[in-house]
């Protein structure tokens, strides 16, 4: 195990990929793996996109990552897609719209079963990051499942995440239900050619404005200026005619506005916005206190995610299948309620221990 | 977690039918396997490179262009090449029976013409994997 990972960060691609199998399907060998990984992680800037099924998600992908190797930086992809919660099968069909990308040795590709974890990501995609990482990627791009409204894994997984639509997929209602958009750093509006675009970009514009009236004042044509109940200093411009508040102007403010951009990404066009506007979040982060505290929130919800998990297996290897399903069956005959069956077999397990 | 069979579906040559490779992936699907679909026109080097990065068991290559006595021997070998030496390689498609021996000694391994149920390529890819399930 150990020349494995020695292999995989030394740049081996074969290796690298089984490293990542190994991680992928956990248990004390993937612990172990990541163990050593781990101090070699967090240099890598780490984005998601998501977004419901058909916005373009993977098309995206593929253009920001061409972009990336412009300036040549290398850059891993890890993309996600269902797996059968019938056959625990899956059809993974990411790469399909990243054909563009094959053949350059500074993208690596891997595609992903969620195995049954419904927050928009696979168990084991934020470990997956890490090896990535630690082999040195500059970039690595998340792509969750077609998500709905409230996949938002990826909040705790990504530097920067990326919320994509589409026109045409629903009304301003829509936008204004909680979930998913409100974990946008940057919205990006796709397939911006088509009707109804700019009324999407609208619907989303309004419902940045309506999340942030506390903080800051529109008017028309005036540059304002707002004290906020925190204190904090907002500014924001808007003009009339000119609806799509502009990455600049997000970070023109003490907080982050999530900017809206258009884009056409089968056609490459309005990528080099988003580009910008990645490279803004990233400075944000740097700068201000949210980005150390983004950190320190996906840290505790890591560890509390580990501990669950451990202490769960660690407890169902001491009591063994027999007294579990002992217990089910006396909740199926209603002899005892599931909360006491609970506490019977955590008392059984700490007899043992 | 018992370990999944990964298994890359892609179609070389320059033929534009996919509906065989996404009839067989759906049925890898409903046998509870992992299927990375890679799509059309693929080149052999496409394949390899991407039968690596996602370290999957299996490679099935689905090809209608006749093209088969050139490329499929070729895929084999650059996944030799990178080191995939386990990587078994099945392929579908027209392919006419006297070319089936001739493949399997280039190293794929099943050869299954028009009409095949996919339950016997499921049941091949499962005999594969016998001894390591």
């Amino acid at each position: 195990m150990a020349a494995l990972i020695d292999r995989a960060l030394a740049g081996d691609r074969r290796s690298l990929a089984r490293l990542i199998s190994r991680v992928e399907n956990g248990g004390p060998d993937s612990w172990s793996a990541l163990s050593i990984v781990y101090p070699r992680t967090g240099r890598a800037r780490i984005i998601g996109i998501t977004g419901s099924p058909g916005t373009g998600k993977s098309t995206l992908v593929s253009e920001i990552a061409k972009l990336y190797r412009a300036e040549k930086l290398t850059v891993g992809i890890v993309a996600v897609d269902p797996t059968s919660p019938f056959s625990g099968g899956a059809v993974l069909g990411d790469r399909i719209r990243m054909r563009d990308l094959a053949g350059d040795a500074g993208v690596f590709i891997r595609s992903m079963a969620t195995r049954g974890s419904l927050g928009g990501l696979a168990r084991a995609t934020t470990d997956v990051v890490k090896v990535l990482d630690a082999a040195g990627y500059d970039v690595i791009v998340i792509e969750t499942v077609g998500a709905g409204q409230s996949e938002i894994d990826i909040a705790r997984t990504a530097d920067t995440v990326i919320v994509v639509e589409a026109p045409g997929l629903g009304d301003e209602v829509q936008a204004i239900k909680a979930g998913i958009l409100e974990i946008a750093d940057i919205l990006v509006v796709n397939k911006a050619d088509r009707d109804g675009a700019q009324s999407t970009v609208n619907a989303l514009h309004a419902m940045i404005d309506l999340g942030t009236t506390h903080n800051r004042t529109l008017h028309h044509g005036a540059l304002m200026e707002v004290n906020s109940a925190s204190g904090s200093r907002a500014r924001h411009t808007a003009r009339d005619g000119m609806r799509t508040v502009t990455a600049e102007q997000s970070q023109n403010s003490d907080r982050w506005y999530p900017p809206i951009l258009m884009t056409i990404a089968t056609e490459g066009k309005g990528i080099d916005k988003v580009i910008e506007a990645i490279g803004q979040h990233r400075q944000y982060l740097i700068d201000q206190p949210e980005g150390q505290q983004r950190v320190r929130a996906r840290v505790s919800i890591e560890l509390e995610l580990i501990l669950g998990e451990s202490l769960l297996n660690r407890l169902l290897a001491g009591l063994g299948s027999q007294a579990i399903d002992h217990a089910i069956d006396q909740v199926m005959k209603r002899e005892i309620d599931p909360y006491t069956a609970v506490e019977q077999l955590q008392a059984a397990a700490q007899v043992r221990a | 977690m018992a370990k999944k069979i990964r298994v890359l579906i892609a179609k070389p040559g320059l033929d534009g039918h996919d509906r065989g490779a996404k009839i067989i992936a759906r049925a890898l699907r409903d046998a509870g396997m992992e299927v990375i679909y890679t799509g059309l026109r693929q080149t052999p080097e496409m394949i390899a490179e991407a039968a690596l990065q996602e370290d999957v068991d299996v490679v099935g290559l689905s090809i209608l262009s006749g093209a088969h006595m050139t490329l499929l021997p070729r895929i084999v070998t650059m996944l030799r090449d990178k080191g995939l030496t386990d990587v078994r390689v099945f392929a579908g498609g027209i392919i006419p029976d006297e070319d089936v021996e001739p493949l399997k000694q280039a190293g794929v391994t099943g050869v299954f013409g028009p009409g095949t149920n996919t339950d016997h390529v499921v049941e091949f890819i499962r005999d594969q994997f016998k001894d390591a399930q």
